[in-house]
């Protein structure tokens, strides 16, 4: 049964956890046990009581009985209170403990990982799969614990009282048994099955729920429709397959403990004729067996919640198990951020996605304080040459140096202080425009009135105050998902003014102006001249206009560096970047013509 | 509005009642497990009164033929009850899955009709949680919940007219607790709808946060923001964490107080129960079914609260999806859109248009124009100025406040939306592809484009060179968002995508943005033959890229400055001029 040796070892993986709260566990324990004890007592006095009845009693022994009884609930009330503020307020710690590591585990993977999954996969890995696992930590230890307690104390104390007619009861044990064994592992299958379609169904709906305009423009509702009405069939379907099995476990267990109980009665009737046992301990016996017949259902229950809480734990394994690819070197290079002079150099980088070489043979030396843009055709491999400075992409170890020190010896914190980016595509949340702005942590966690000093010289910077000059809510004002209630060119410069805020020692604009018109990228480049003073610029662009200023202009071919220098010299020089030059140039002057 | 904290009554009879109405295609199989319950509870009845009779019968009597008898009659009662509880959990969860499946496809067909303003204010992740989670909770509803409650009712009523049967004073002086029990659910109910309503804000914050940070990871790392993340996170996650163990106290309390009543009967049973056996006015047999019946009568009431947790989830999420459901559409085809006798010919005019995304913070003021078929019509301005917000209201993605927007004469609000949006080949300033393949994000879900019409608008927009570089081509897979295209290769397949489906009208917005001058040369030379005697509107902030339009709009702050050719707005020496003394200065 190898379907049930798996969930062993990877439950392993969840003690770490219980460890943590071992005291309060051992606590739990405590009261579970004594929780039990005290309710084995009761049929004990009816025992007594039902046997005094028969043979003659006093009205003070009855009234004893009945205190008895209700002392005997009070005090397994305490103790089962208890027990389950302790028990299932440390599954709600465990949590707690394993959503925080989750998503700490989560943000020291690489953007690449998010690229190969869905998130609509690991939306469903972090809360559906986290509460079967709570429910399996909580619930179901506690009801495992108990029901095991239950079923041998109750064993006991029948054996007691008469270990033949025990033997009868338990008949249909090794039945239940057998029948847990089989209906586990299964449920365990099938209950992974629906849980990896239910990531599937949450991605496609995610997908069409982001793509909306798409969606709507080439009217493709009824084809979604379609694509989530497989994906809603084929899940209905794996849930039917484990409802079957559901609809005959837990009667089955019902069933065979019935079985029990008429042979004892059977039995036992038979025997209290005979004269061997009384009709109190009859009753007794009986009321046991009762008391089994809760176990035996939580027993269902548990092995249910097992089951489905071991499927889930082995997909939240599954994330927790990737290493993280881009992470802090063994010996880092102590580097203070704010003294990095930004002295750039690729040496001989090649770097390939999946063996198709993206960047070859990259020789390039950026002194400090020099701006270098980049200019090369779609796809030629000019934002895969700036990921790996913050390493976004981790390049071959020797490759890329700071300062002279390999990015991969210094720790990521001071390197991606060092470092700032506006990417191509900018990532708004949905936040005020200040908070988004002021998005790196040490900006953020300034005082108010110099956050917003910082935060308005920035976007003054990226032009972006006139803009908030118009919103009602100025700097105030909330953007939507995504950044969704701005224009396209709104939302590049705030991810713009996010990089120029932290004042970085090298600032990378990858093509950070494309959705800005004419005259605003005319004053933006006017006032990033200021900025650009003093420290190292990377920018990408495939506008003359914007690169012509540049120290020097390296223009990428297919992943090469095809020509590099000066406007001046590569317009000379006749090449790829003079041909560029000239089709601009025509473009602009063609429509000048009729002046 | 779609809140996720609202919470209602634990039971709200006008949410039921709609609830109960998805049961109606399946109200056989309902039935026949109703009919099941009610049997298997009163199957539930005979054993302790089977234990009665060989008490005070057949056990007094050493009547061995008698107690095989009743041997025979509980397993028959056994049987009974398995086959019972199998037809009833199979056919309820066979319902409830499949009302889940009808619930979901009505919450997304409505998702795909709903409109963009709706989008603009309610985050992905919440909807999401609509779909999935909401929908989850329902099917608690119907596979533990009423159903069984009603099981719990009949179980209930049958104890006590079996216990007042056989004996009615000992029955009543039993059912003196009665009024406990009521005092103990009605705390407990109070309290616990509070503490869930509370559970229930911080996940949906927890999922938000998630969602959120999860899709802008690279944002995130390159900011070093993952420790004041890790910090927010926690600060939701323990705030979760401590509603719920809020919670924890009120069931911790409700169960023994349950279990504590149900002693308490017992004892009254044992102690007056006795005293008439002593008096000889009780037979032990009755005395201990009494014992039986009462401990079998508490179960279900502790249990019930197990269910009334499951209803208070249940409405909840009800409420928010039929709340979701409930959300009119603002953009729909009329009811009875305008018969064409011919297909659109892309005649656009905007008659002084006024448009607010809020309130009266108009974006658009005033706005008119007019674009003949076979006309080229470019936008310029500012960003910020307009531009994009006139082709969402072109494709009526939203409705106008002020004005008209013709379509070949027609009011667009009284041209049915699939026609009306089939006249279009849009361009998305902001490119969405989905995961997939390279040529199913060209084709979508329109399967009468053929590979050829696929490969022959790949080749228009020079996006051809990089798909067939790629292993698989057309068929190389696409991962969520295109993640592992470069920007331009995204917006060259969104290009490619807006002329295979070969429409009447392109409309650009800021397409060619990320694109190389060779790469935007190629593109607007196919454009020319493509495009030919049909309209096309071009949003681009590269003046070269729509000189050599009929006509230009030139849009600031949501007006119309100027408007004409690029000759006669240079003519013009306006805003227009001036944008174009700066480009041309600096690329000289
Ligand atoms: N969904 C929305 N909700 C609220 N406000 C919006 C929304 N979309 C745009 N706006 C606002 O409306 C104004 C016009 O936006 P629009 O996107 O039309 O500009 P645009 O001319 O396309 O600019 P860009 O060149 O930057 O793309 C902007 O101020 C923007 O902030
Ligand atoms: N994560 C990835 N996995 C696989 N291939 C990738 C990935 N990212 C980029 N590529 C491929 O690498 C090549 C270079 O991409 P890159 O994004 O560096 O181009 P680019 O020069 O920035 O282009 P653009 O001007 O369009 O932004 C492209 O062919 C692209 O398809
Ligand atoms: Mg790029
Ligand atoms: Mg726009």
């Amino acid at each position: 049964m190898s379907s049930l040796e798996r969930p062993a070892s990877t439950v392993r993986r969840l003690l770490p956890y219980f460890h943590r709260h071992r005291r309060p566990l051992a606590l739990g324990f405590g009261c579970i046990l004594a929780t039990t004890a005290i309710q084995l007592l009761s049929p004990w006095v009816l025992k007594f009581a039902v046997d005094d009845l028969t043979s003659g009693v006093t009205r003070a022994k009855l009234l004893y009985y009945a205190a008895a009884l209700f002392g005997i609930a009070m005090v397994g009330g305490a103790f089962r209170f208890l027990m389950r503020r302790v028990v299932i307020g440390v599954s709600r710690h465990m949590e707690y403990d394993l959503r925080n590591d989750l998503l700490r585990h989560l943000q020291r993977l690489p953007p690449a990982f998010y690229q190969e999954r869905r998130i609509g996969d690991l939306m469903s890995r972090a809360t559906n799969d986290l509460n079967a696992v709570r429910m399996m930590a909580g619930p179901s230890v506690m009801y495992a614990t108990q029901t095991t307690l239950v079923f041998v104390v109750a064993i006991i104390l029948m054996v007691s009282i008469d270990p033949w007619l025990t033997l009868v009861a338990l008949v249909p044990l090794p039945f239940v048994s057998v029948s847990v064994k089989v209906f586990g592992s299964a449920i365990h299958r099938r209950f992974e099955r629906i849980q990896e379609q239910l990531s599937e169904l949450s991605a496609v709906a995610q997908e069409n729920l982001s793509g909306v305009r798409v969606v709507r423009a080439y009217g493709q509702e009824q084809a979604e429709l379609g694509k989530f009405r497989v994906a809603n069939q084929e899940y209905i379907a794996r849930n039917r397959s484990l409802i079957r099995l559901q609809g005959g476990f837990y009667p089955s267990l019902t069933l065979l403990l019935g079985v029990g109980a008429l042979l004892v009665l059977w039995q036992g009737s038979r025997e209290v004729v005979a004269g061997r046992i009384t009709v109190g301990e009859l009753v007794a016996f009986n009321a046991y067996l009762l008391m089994l017949s809760w176990p035996m259902i939580a027993f269902g229950w548990v092995t249910n919640m097992l089951q489905r809480g071991t499927a889930s734990w082995k997909r939240m394994l599954e994330l927790l198990d990737v290493p993280p690819a881009i992470a802090d070197p063994a010996v880092p290079v102590p580097l203070d951020p704010l003294t990095i002079a930004g002295r750039l150099e690729f040496r001989h980088l090649t770097f390939a996605f999946g063996g198709r070489p993206v960047l070859r043979d990259i020789d390039l030396i950026v002194e400090p304080g020099q701006t270098v843009a980049i200019v090369g055709a779609t796809g030629s491999g000019k934002t895969t040459l700036l990921s790996v400075l913050p390493r976004l992409i981790d390049p071959p170890a020797g490759t890329v140096y700071i300062d002279g020190v390999d990015v991969r010896d210094l720790p990521l914190a001071t390197l991606r202080a060092a470092v700032a980016m506006a990417p191509q595509e900018p990532f708004l949340f949905s936040d005020t425009v200040e908070a988004n702005i002021a998005f790196a942590p040490e900006i953020a966690a300034l005082p108010a009135a110099a956050r917003r000093q910082a935060v308005e010289q920035a976007a003054g910077l990226a032009r972006l105050d006139k803009d908030l000059g118009d919103f009602t809510n100025g700097y105030d004002t909330l953007v939507g998902e995504r950044g969704i209630t701005l224009s396209g060119g709104q939302k590049q410069r705030t991810s713009l003014a996010r990089a120029l805020v932290t004042e970085p020692r090298v600032l990378i604009l990858d093509d950070a102006l494309s959705a800005v018109d004419t005259y605003t990228e005319d004053e933006i480049l006017h006032r990033l001249r200021e900025v650009r003073r003093g420290r190292t610029c990377l920018i990408v662009s495939h506008r003359v206009s914007t690169v012509r200023d540049a120290d020097f202009i390296v223009v990428l071919d297919d992943g090469r560096i095809a020509e590099r220098g000066t406007h001046a010299a590569l317009v000379k020089q006749g090449g790829l970047y003079a041909e560029l030059h000239r089709r601009q140039l025509l473009e602009d002057e063609l429509s000048a013509i009729g002046d | 509005m779609q809140d996720d904290d609202v919470i209602g009554k634990a039971y709200d009879s006008r949410l039921m009642r709609r609830l109960l109405g998805y049961l109606r295609p399946y109200w056989r199989s309902a039935l026949v497990a109703l009919a099941a319950i009610i049997t298997h509870s009163v199957l539930q009845l005979a054993p302790p009164y089977l234990i009665k009779l060989v008490i005070d019968t057949y056990i007094p009597a050493g009547d061995l033929r008698g107690l095989v008898n009743v041997a025979w009659v509980y397993l028959a009662v056994l049987a009974g009850s398995f086959a019972l509880e199998f037809v009833q959990t199979w056919l309820m969860q066979l319902t409830g899955q499949r009302i889940m499946y009808d619930l979901r496809m009505q919450l997304y067909a409505h998702l795909q009709r709903l409109d963009l303003r709706f989008y603009d204010r309610n985050p992905v992740g919440r909807l999401m949680t609509r779909v999935t989670s909401d929908v989850d909770v329902l099917n608690d509803l119907f596979t533990a919940g009423v159903v069984a409650v009603f099981g719990d009712i009949f179980t209930l009523a049958g104890i006590m007219i079996v216990m007042l049967g056989m004996d009615w004073r000992l029955a009543l002086a039993s059912f003196v607790v009665l009024p406990l029990i009521a005092v103990v659910t009605q705390w407990f109910r109070s309290n616990v709808r509070e503490s869930y309503r509370t559970v229930r804000a911080w996940i949906a914050r927890i999922n938000t946060f998630l969602q959120e940070n999860l899709t802008g990871m690279a944002t995130v790392q390159l900011f070093r923001r993952e420790g004041r993340n890790a910090a927010r996170f926690d600060e939701i996650n323990a705030a979760h964490r401590d509603a719920n163990i809020d919670s924890i106290f009120y069931y911790a309390v409700f169960y023994p107080a349950i279990e504590l009543v149900g002693a308490l009967a017992a004892s009254i049973i044992i102690w007056v129960g006795g005293l008439n056996v002593l008096d000889g006015t009780l037979t032990l047999g009755v005395l201990v079914a009494f014992l039986q019946y009462s401990a079998r009568f508490y179960r279900p009431i502790s249990d019930m609260s197990e269910k009334f947790n499951v209803l208070q989830s249940a409405m909840a999420s009800s409420e928010r999806i039929f709340t979701l459901l409930d959300t009119p559409v603002a953009v729909a085809s009329p009811s009875s859109p305008v018969a064409l006798d011919r297909p659109l010919q892309g005649h656009i005019v905007f008659d002084h248009v006024w448009f607010a995304y809020q309130n009266e913070d108009w974006v658009l003021r005033d706005v008119s124009f007019e674009v003949q078929p076979g006309q080229r019509l470019g936008l310029v301005g500012a960003t910020g100025s307009g531009k994009t917000t006139i082709i969402s209201l072109l494709l009526r993605f939203y409705d106008i406040e002020r004005g008209r927007i013709l379509v070949d004469g027609i009011d667009i609000r009284e041209l049915d939306l699939a026609t009306l949006r089939g006249l279009f080949g849009l361009v998305l300033q902001d490119v969405h592809l989905f995961s997939g393949t390279l040529g199913g994000n060209i084709r979508l879900g329109h399967e009468g484009l053929d590979d050829l019409a696929v490969r022959r608008a790949a080749e228009a927009v020079a996006a051809s060179g990089f798909i067939e570089d790629l292993p698989g081509g057309y068929d190389a897979p696409v991962a969520e968002r295109g993640a592992t295209l470069s920007t331009g290769q995204k917006q060259l397949l969104s290009f490619a995508r807006a002329l295979a489906f070969n429409r009447r009208v392109l409309v650009l917005d800021e397409a060619t943005s990320s694109i190389d001058t060779e790469t935007e040369t190629t593109i607007r030379q196919a454009l020319e033959v493509l495009m030919q005697g049909r309209t096309t509107i071009a949003v681009a902030h590269r003046l070269s890229t729509i000189q050599d339009m009929d006509r230009i709009l030139v849009l600031h702050k949501g007006v119309v400055r100027e408007s004409g050719s690029h000759q006669s707005l240079l003519a013009e020496r306006g805003i227009y001029y001036r944008l174009y003394q700066l480009q041309f200065q600096r690329s000289a």
